[in-house]
Parts: structure tokens; C-alpha cells; sequence
């Protein structure tokens, strides 16, 4: 945002930049930015909230007026995420006792994924690919986390990080047609890790990957930093 | 134990980051007469993919779409936000109301989406080409004021 602050009053227009991470916006002097003390992912604040977002874009443009640059400001409030508080979101019980509870879990929520995707007509899964995708590739990291090099578990090594987003986004939009409220900053993100049983064979997985020596990029975006390791016992 | 956030916050902020020199700065109108875009580095697309493929490049989408992806590359922040409403990332909406209410002249016809995260911390493409590229769409479009937003 910084970067594209100075190009942009470079070419000759007025910018605002919002900042999540206040240390990168005081190194990087752009003209004008407010500082949020908000969630990674939310730098609006609050989702569904238009009265909230307003008064955050009003407390941004009240810095256009400002020559006396780099100005940086802070948004007197703070928001914190709530990852240490999963979201409580009820799993569809078991259907096909044949399958791997994970990929009969994915199946499971086909129906509440579907109706999120009706409510919002778009996915972040990859290519707007639904429930037998997904189902492939947690079968795929099942593979991995049993010992299985990538190469061989059927999928392309550096394509497991956007495989793990696409399984993680098809939970989450699924977690929000179970619930009825707008879950607080990663919590759907710690129900998915901590509660269902993909999150724990992704976490499986990426633990059996840096095992073998494989290359971060493989592994670093199965999960997100802060989530617990696979062996962690307070976690199921 | 900070939160999540904390722990993500801390290891970012000593990434290395380009070292601009002097800040530009070009004044910018009253607000009820500006025409103002969206700019964010959520990596947002509109055409279904999920994976960034554009490096330091940018797309450009009209104003009035909603049917956007976020395909930004890192696990690192919270994503059920934007799927619940895509305004706690790219207040598409908001504007619209404020355009509507006369506290800003009006909305761009376009906005832009770049993918910050990037790995080459010089980022002398963004610098060079593309970030000068998108400033001529943006121009071209009689926008004047530009609201920058992270993820």
C-alpha cells in the first residue's frame, strides 16, 4: 500500500492508505495513512457493519487535506482477533463410514458451502469448483500426512499452498451458513484447524512435509502462523 | 501471549521495504468534488481464479463488480471476513454511498487490485511499470483521490 501511495502522488493524485502493521508504515513514509489497530484481513474493521466502515474512510479522507507529509495517523479504536476462540459451528454427523472421516466430512458440508455460495454468487475456491474437488484434495493431503511425497500423493508440489486455501475456504464459507452472525477476526480460521478433521490432516500434513526436508514453499501456507503444531494435545 | 495478529505483526515489520527519499504529495480536492477509485493489494480477481498469477501487475475491474475472489497467496490474515462482506476490504459500497449522499463528487468507473506480499522488497517493477501504468487508468478515468487499502 505504502509503495503505491508515493508512486501514485508521483503521478499527480491524492492518496490514503489504511496501514495494519504500524512499523512498515512508519518506515515506509507515504503521504498519508491511518493506522487501524485491526485485524489481518479486516482493515475496514468490522464486516457487515456499513456504520463502522464509514466512520473508518471518514477518518481516512480527513488526512487528504494534509501537505504536511508523511502523515500518519491512528484510528482511535482497536479491534484484536480471536483465534484462541473458535468459532462454535455444528459439523453434519458422519454419512459414509467407508470414507476417511475428512473427505466424508467434506461431503457433509456440501450443502451448507452451497447455500453460502447462493448467498454470496462467488467462492474463493479456485475456479468455483465445489465439494468432489475439495474431496480430492484433502484426499490428496490424507496421502501426505500418511508419509506420502507430494510428487507422489498426486498433486504439484508447489500448488499445495493454493490446494490448502481452497480446502480452508470451502470450510470457512460452509462455517458461515451454519452460524448466524458474522464470526469475530480467525475464528472460523481456528474452528477449521482446531475442530474439523481436514484442518487437522492439513496440519498432519505440512508436519510430515517438514519432516522429509521439503521445501518451505510447500509447506508454508498449509497453515497459518499461530495455528498449533499436529502434536499439540490441547488440540484435536 | 499476544494474539494471533501480534505474532504475524512481529514478523513482518522488519521485512525490508524500498526507501523512497522525499514524499510525494499532490494536493488533493474538496472531497464533494473528487472522483475516487479503490486501489487495494488484496489480490482480488474477477474472472473465478483464486490463484495470483500476476506478480507486481495489477487487474482492473468495474466499479459495479461484486463477484470478487480473493487470491492472495498468504494463510497469514483472516479470510472469513471479506467472504462475509467484501467492504471490510474493498468498501466498494461505502463509496457508492457517499457518492450518493454527495460527500464525495463520484466513483471511478474502475478499480484496481495489485497483491502486496511480494518477495522482491524493491518492488522495481510496481515502482517502474505498473504502478505508473495503473496511475495513467486511474488518471484517464478523471480520478483524482485514491483510498489505498491493505488485507
Amino acid at each position: 500500500v505504502s509503495a503505491l501511495a508515493h508512486v501514485l502522488e508521483a503521478a499527480g493524485i491524492a492518496t490514503v492508505g489504511v496501514s495494519l502493521v504500524r512499523a512498515q508504515a512508519e518506515r515506509a513514509r507515504a503521504p498519508r495513512m491511518l493506522h487501524c489497530e485491526f485485524p489481518l484481513g479486516r482493515p475496514l474493521g468490522r464486516p457487515d457493519d456499513p456504520a463502522f466502515q464509514h466512520r473508518v474512510i471518514a477518518a481516512a479522507f480527513d488526512l487528504l487535506p494534509r501537505r504536511d507529509v508523511p502523515v500518519l495517523a491512528e484510528f482511535p479504536e482497536r479491534i484484536d482477533d480471536e483465534a484462541d476462540a473458535p468459532l462454535a459451528c455444528t459439523i453434519p454427523p458422519r454419512h459414509d463410514d467407508s470414507l476417511h472421516p475428512a473427505i466424508d466430512e467434506v461431503l457433509a458440508l456440501r450443502p451448507a458451502y452451497e447455500r453460502s455460495r447462493a448467498r454470496t454468487r462467488t467462492t474463493n475456491v479456485d475456479g468455483g469448483r465445489g465439494a468432489d474437488h475439495i474431496a480430492e484434495l484433502v484426499a490428496v493431503f490424507v496421502r501426505i500426512a500418511d508419509g506420502a511425497p507430494a510428487a507422489d500423493a498426486g498433486i504439484e508440489p508447489r500448488t499445495l499452498g493454493r490446494a490448502a486455501l481452497d480446502v480452508r475456504a470451502y470450510y470457512e464459507e460452509a462455517a458461515l451458513a451454519l452460524t448466524d452472525h458474522v464470526p469475530a477476526a480467525r475464528q472460523a480460521e481456528s474452528w477449521f484447524y482446531r475442530s474439523t478433521h481436514a484442518g487437522a490432516t492439513l496440519r498432519r500434513a505440512q508436519a510430515a512435509l517438514r519432516a522429509a526436508g521439503a521445501s518451505p514453499r510447500e509447506w508454508f501456507a498449509l497453515v497459518p502462523t499461530g495455528q498449533p503444531p499436529a502434536d499439540d494435545p490441547q488440540v484435536s | 501471549m499476544g494474539s494471533t495478529d501480534d505474532k504475524v505483526r512481529a514478523s513482518v515489520s522488519e521485512l525490508p521495504s524500498f526507501d523512497f527519499g522525499a514524499t510525494a504529495c499532490t494536493a488533493a480536492p474538496r472531497l464533494d468534488q473528487a472522483r475516487v477509485a479503490i486501489v487495494t493489494t488484496a489480490g482480488l480477481r474477477d474472472d473465478g481464479v483464486g490463484t495470483w498469477t500476476d506478480g507486481q501487475g495489477f487487474r482492473v475491474f468495474a466499479a459495479s463488480r461484486r463477484d470478487l475472489v480473493l487470491a492472495h497467496v498468504s494463510p497469514n490474515f483472516d479470510r472469513a471476513g471479506f467472504t462475509a462482506d467484501l467492504n471490510v476490504v474493498y468498501p466498494a459500497d461505502r463509496l457508492d454511498e457517499l457518492a450518493t449522499s454527495g460527500q464525495i463528487g463520484s466513483v471511478a468507473s474502475r478499480h484496481i487490485s495489485f497483491m502486496g506480499a511480494q518477495p522482491d522488497h524493491t518492488l522495481t517493477t510496481l515502482r517502474l511499470d505498473t504502478g505508473p501504468a495503473a496511475a495513467k487508468i486511474l488518471l484517464d478515468d478523471g480520478v483524482d483521490v485514491v483510498l489505498l487499502t491493505p488485507v
